[in-house]
């Protein structure tokens, strides 16, 4: 049996993507993401990979379009601010369907904000910081174990679908150390990267990494075939974790390190008397609406309440998926600031009241 | 010497930059006709007197000309 | 029948969008000779930018990638880190490299990265119709200069080559012109050079070409030649800025 190890969730990542056959890592210091580039900078050189100190988040993803054109397993890190300087790069990507992992470890906004925990770049990672009609699968680990075994599938998941992958963590992730195991990840069937600019070697026709598309209707064929590949990640690609929700009166809604904190502020409800239960989406995009809305539906909930580091902006995802069948709360802060599990509690046992 | 100068007249652009380096001075634009793009297309304009040198195919920038000698 | 000239294996069948006299198409031949002469065209991977050679992707005989604009570079740096072994080249205009892409392209060369850049340097954006350019002379009108460039305002004209030849990676930088056949066989000689350097890990290779803009610049092409030949070689000179190989500095 594989033993339990302590590691740090951005070492954590970074190694677990060395694991998964990541060979090329291009990326810019900042914080609270260093920890997965020095890793990377000490450690991809003894798998024979490159790793690579770009003059700008800018340069760092379009060395990933680059070296994913060139058919490589290849990631790039940031954090917040840092992530929205590859936006360019995330939607150049997508249109030229070239596989990627980006990792953006969330610190507080805007602008400069902070480098403490936040989780303020929900709508810049689901619904696209970049130009045009797009998506990117976004998965959000609220563990060390999860945070190594999602950057794992992600590699797959990219490969599958020619689409950049996104993993969206929290500074509080990234930066915690924990237990956890080293073990296989099940890999999916991937076909051979014939698409890719390796140089024709006089043995094909040429191949072209492009998003422009100017002839009359060409765009709007490829938005189309760019849209099939979204209905089958929303077939495919929707994952979620449950606690308690049978019988609940209360289902919280929570990703990331809120998760955790709304997993504690239920046990100082269920001491109350008060059955709580949790929706916990590790797919932030696709979104587990359908199961949402399911449970929003039972007979037992009262309501819906959801825990963000910020202002408010997965509980709109909530409000979708419930579609007004159950009311739903919402209790956040933001700036860097984590709420305690009594504040959660509190604020969520007063929401409740009102619909009792 | 035979030489053989061919202009692909749908891909000449009329832009005339061949009749600036031929050392004979025959490559000329064709007056009173055009190309189904409008443009007039460009000719040698007396064949006896060309030296295959190729220097109107080199300065094409659509590599519109085909220059052979015999 | 001996073929004198016939158009070059090392670009495609499809016919150039660009302005009747435009010099793209020139330097296009000449990459693509140069890549059959030196038989790299089937070990080539190309670069094509924003700007009027945006579509230089389907032109070159050769697997191609489309960048974003001014991130050629990076994206040549990605694939030349995961194909060490390719001839990696990009293909540029003067918005595209010596604007929005400045930082990508002095890093490329700082890093001493193998890869041989193509600037074209036509004093003016084509593409968007004929804006000023980091590039454009000082009293050049320009869509966005209507009066002309004025250097109070815009400062002077980059001069690349000079510019990327003060980095240490830098192996060979070399500004040529295509406006008559003696300056197009050197033009051809510069880029031969700059591949095969390539091929020999000297390190950053860069050839600026100064081209002429017939379309923006309202001439008719011969007389854009004749405004660059007496406005653009002047303040650009021609010849090689920098030759690890003549200095001895091999990098």
């Amino acid at each position: 049996m594989a033993q339990k190890e302590l590691w740090k969730g951005n070492e954590a990542v970074a190694r677990a993507a060395i694991l998964a056959g990541c060979r090329y890592f291009f990326g810019y210091p900042i914080t609270p993401q260093n920890e997965i580039p020095e890793y990377m900078a000490a450690h991809l050189p003894e798998v024979g990979g490159c790793f690579l100190q770009s003059e700008s988040e800018v340069a760092a993803i379009n060395m990933v379009y680059g070296a994913a054109g060139a058919g490589a397993r290849v990631m790039t890190s940031s954090s917040s601010p840092g992530i929205s300087l590859k936006q360019e790069g995330i939607t150049y990507l997508v249109g030229s369907e070239l596989p990627a992992v980006i990792v953006n470890v969330m610190r507080g906004g805007p602008g400069l904000g902070t480098i403490q925990p936040a989780q303020g770049d929900y709508f810049q990672a689901t619904r696209g910081g970049g130009n045009g009609d797009y998506r990117t699968v976004v998965l959000a680990p609220s563990t060390v174990q999860e945070a190594a075994d999602l950057t794992q599938e992600a590699f797959d998941i990219a490969d599958q679908y020619r689409n950049p992958v996104l993993l969206l963590m929290d500074g509080m992730i990234g930066q915690m150390m924990e237990g956890m195991v080293w073990h296989e990840i099940p890999r999916r069937e991937l076909p051979p990267k014939r698409w890719a600019t390796t140089a024709t070697e006089g043995k094909r026709g040429k191949n072209i990494i492009n998003s422009w598309r100017s002839d009359g209707t060409g765009l709007e064929v490829h938005n189309l075939h760019l849209a099939e590949k979204w209905r089958a990640m929303e077939e495919n690609e929707v994952r979620w974790e449950e606690r308690g929700t049978e019988e609940a009166e209360l289902i919280f809604v929570a990703y990331g390190t809120t998760a955790r904190l709304a997993a504690a502020a239920m046990k100082e409800l269920e001491k109350q008397g008060i059955r709580c239960g949790l929706l916990r989406p590790i797919s932030l995009w696709p979104y587990p609406s359908t199961r949402l809305c399911a449970l929003a539906e039972r007979t037992s909930v009262r309501a819906v309440f959801t825990v963000e580091l910020s202002l408010g902006q997965m509980v709109e995802d909530v409000r979708l998926a419930v579609e007004g069948v159950k009311p739903v709360g919402f209790f956040g802060r933001a700036g860097g600031v984590i709420p305690t599990p009594h504040e959660i509690a509190e604020q969520a046992r007063a929401f409740l009241e009102q619909w009792r | 010497m035979t030489a053989k100068v061919s202009f692909d007249r749908e891909v000449c652009k009329g832009c005339g930059l061949c009749t600036l380096v031929c050392p004979r001075g025959i490559v000329v634009l064709e007056q009173g006709a055009v190309n189904s793009k409008g443009y007039h297309v460009a000719v040698v304009s007396r064949p006896e007197e060309c030296i295959a040198c190729g220097c109107c195919a080199r300065m094409c920038p659509d590599s519109a000309i085909t220059v052979e000698k015999q | 029948m001996a073929i004198i000239y016939a158009k070059s294996k090392g670009l495609t069948d499809k016919p150039m969008h660009y302005c009747p006299g435009c010099t793209h198409g020139l330097v296009h031949k000449l990459v693509a000779e140069s890549l059959v002469e030196l038989g790299e065209l089937e070990n080539a991977v190309g670069v094509a930018p924003v700007g009027c050679a945006g579509y230089a992707y389907d032109y070159f005989n050769c697997d191609m990638q489309q960048a974003a604009h001014g991130r050629a570079p990076a994206v040549a740096t990605g694939i030349k880190r995961v194909l060490p072994d390719r001839t990696v080249f990009t293909y540029q205009g003067d918005g595209d490299l010596a604007a929005i892409g400045t930082a990508e392209i002095v890093h490329a060369a700082m890093r001493g990265e193998k890869i041989t850049t193509i600037f074209i340097n036509n004093a003016i954006y084509g593409m968007t119709g004929g804006q000023m350019a980091p590039t454009t002379m000082v009293g050049q009108r320009a869509t966005t200069a209507p009066w002309g460039r004025d250097p109070s305002q815009c400062g002077s004209p980059i001069r690349m080559a000079e510019l990327l030849s003060t980095l240490d990676g830098t192996a060979y930088a070399e500004r040529v012109t295509v406006v008559d056949i003696p300056h197009l066989n050197r033009a051809k000689r510069a880029i031969q050079k700059a591949l095969f350097l390539q091929k020999e890990n000297a390190g950053f290779t860069f050839v600026e070409v100064l081209s002429i803009c017939p379309t923006n610049w309202g001439m008719d092409p011969a007389g854009a030649i004749d405004w660059l030949k007496g406005n653009m070689i002047p303040y650009y000179p021609l010849g090689v800025v920098k030759d690890c190989r003549r200095e001895g500095n091999v990098v």
